[in-house]
């Protein structure tokens, strides 16, 4: 691969659910050490495009590209082959996400959480992923919670629990579907705050937000999106304070 | 009742009210206490009970080596049963059209089939298929023996049982299963888990936590379901009852024996129940709470507390 290689590219992809058109012709690029937001009014497919880059949905056309290598689908010859569930898998281990309803597993505790795909996936010794797992929690701020189970925890804790479980794969980027959306207010400010050291720590990361002042403060790439299509994308500064498109401007005077 | 001046009515705040009476307790009390003494006096007054019979036969050795079988024919039915049943609920969920058309006919023919049926069906066997072999279908046997050797009334028995339990139980298993939202699928499979370790590890242990209460309740039916196998004059718990008193003519009190023995295995396995259901709740697991939330109803408190952690 040229170093010009984005790590995850999205060309013409479309998605509709029946006879409604969710995403039309989206292109996107996104830099290793990158942090995209994604805005826009609910129903513009913001979350749909996410669940696309790791095929949680299928997109009826277009591709995706992760490090240049198709997502879902793999070439033999001059054949195109639609991929397995457990193929995948494999794939989907480089693509972190956080979910805005948190999906811990509630039958375990958060060290349990966090160490469950390293032990399972990756076949480590379960010394070794308590070790790197504790970590994380500590990274999180909660190492006092790691033998909490999920329902013992905050909607913010059980959030931070999360990113550290999706962490542990060691992903090369992070995908983030509305992680504050289900918090109540007083516990957005801590989930906010991991996922900036994690910026900070220089993680690619794609992540659709409701939260203004995050786009405005962390991201590098701001995308607008309304009705299934970008309409507007680039650096926050520019896209929040110069919108050029009259329903980015709609959009900006009702959130902010 | 004339409105009392409010000035001769005591301060609210120092008056508790009267709690509300309930009349219908005590009246409904009252006609079950009778009906439960007169039921109370037939045991003891009436003479066919012939208690003295019912105590020598509860601990013979004949009644216990019954029990035993009843007891071992309820478990291997139940173990093969769900160990079937989870792999029916399996197919039944697959994408594959052909797993599913195979587990849905399983089911219907299962469940469809009296089990009294299928324990005569499956001792008759040899009439059907006089030899059983291993090999390649049209191709060299690499094993063989007559139907009539493999097919005893212990081993129709666990047949019959079991494949009606694994009906009954792919459908309860797969209800479990679907009760698990999609996120927690979709969280392992974006960490990367494959299929069978998802069901393994993240939804098949969660199933089974909402499973146990049902699973619970299917192991108290197959004790009873039990006593169809003395059709095939196997001596479990009922047969051997009948042997005695077969013998001895003291019918009454032979079946008193077998159902006080029913009786106490069904609280034992009602109580097992609920400890496990605790346990996997990570309620706590002191006697008296488990036995306290065997009688609990909270279906009138208005407000239901989610006995949760």
């Amino acid at each position: 691969m040229t170093a010009a290689t984005p790590l995850l590219k999205v060309e013409r992809l479309s998605k509709s659910f029946g006879t409604h058109q969710v995403l039309r012709n989206i292109d996107l690029a996104i830099e290793a050490g990158e942090v995209m937001c994604i805005v826009g009014p609910s129903g513009s497919g913001k979350s749909t495009l996410l669940r696309c880059l790791n095929y949680l949905e299928t997109p009826d056309s277009g591709a995706v590209f992760l490090a240049g290598e198709p997502v879902g689908v793999r070439w033999r010859g001059a054949t195109l082959y639609e991929m397995s569930f457990n193929e995948l898998a494999v794939q989907r281990q480089r693509m972190g996400m956080v979910f805005q309803s948190f999906n811990l597993f509630p039958h375990k505790t958060a060290l349990e959480n966090v160490i469950e795909a390293p032990i399972v996936v990756k076949r480590k010794k379960k010394a070794e992923a308590i070790t790197e797992a504790e970590a994380l929690l500590e990274k999180v701020g909660l190492a006092d919670r790691a033998h909490y189970y999920p329902r013992q925890l905050s909607g913010g804790q059980q959030q931070r629990v999360a990113i550290a479980r999706s962490l542990a794969m060691q992903p090369a980027l992070m995908l983030f579907d509305e992680p504050t959306s289900a918090l109540d207010p007083e516990l957005v400010g801590e989930v906010l705050a991991v996922m900036r050291a994690l910026a900070e720590d220089g993680m690619t990361m794609v992540v659709v937000t409701h939260e203004m002042s995050f786009a405005r403060d962390v991201a590098d790439h701001l995308v607008f999106m309304d009705q299934g299509v970008i309409v507007e994308e680039g650096h926050p500064r520019d896209v929040l304070r110069h919108p050029r498109h009259s329903r980015t401007k709609a959009f900006l005077a009702r959130v902010i | 009742m004339g409105q009392s001046s409010p000035s001769s009515r005591p301060d609210i705040h120092a008056t508790r009210p009267v709690p509300v009476r309930h009349p219908a307790r005590w009246i409904g009390g009252a006609a079950l206490f009778l009906f439960v003494f007169l039921f109370v006096r037939l045991l003891v007054t009436n003479e066919n009970l012939q208690w003295p019979v019912v105590a020598h036969y509860m601990l013979s050795p004949e009644i216990l080596k019954g029990l035993g079988r009843t007891l071992l024919l309820t478990f291997l039915a139940m173990i093969f049963g769900l160990a079937i049943g989870v792999v029916l609920a399996v197919m039944r969920l697959s994408s594959n059209p052909v797993f599913r058309a195979a587990s849905w006919l399983w089911i219907w023919f299962f469940r469809g089939v009296p089990p009294l049926v299928q324990l005569v069906f499956w001792y008759n066997l040899a009439l059907l298929i006089p030899t059983v072999s291993i090999g390649i279908p049209f191709g060299p046997q690499f094993w063989e023996a007559s139907t009539n050797q493999l097919i005893t009334p212990f081993s129709a028995a666990i047949l019959g049982l079991a494949l009606t339990e694994s009906a009954y139980a792919s459908e309860m298993i797969r209800a479990g299963i679907q009760a698990i939202s999609v996120g927690q699928t979709e969280a392992a499979a974006t960490l990367g888990m494959t299929r069978a370790q998802i069901l393994r590890r993240i939804v098949l242990p969660q199933a089974l936590r909402i499973l146990i209460p049902p699973i619970g309740n299917d192991t108290i039916s197959m004790l009873k379901f039990t006593s169809l196998v003395s059709v095939l004059a196997l001596p479990d718990l009922l047969y051997s009852a009948q042997m005695i008193y077969s013998r001895t003519y003291q019918t009454i009190p032979l079946l008193i024996v077998a159902t006080i023995w029913y009786l106490i295995l069904s609280t034992v396995l009602t109580f097992a129940e609920h400890y496990i259901e605790h346990r996997l709740n990570g309620r706590p697991l002191a006697l008296s709470a488990v036995l306290s939330s065997l009688f609990k109803s909270k279906f009138w408190s208005l407000r239901r507390h989610e006995a949760r952690s």
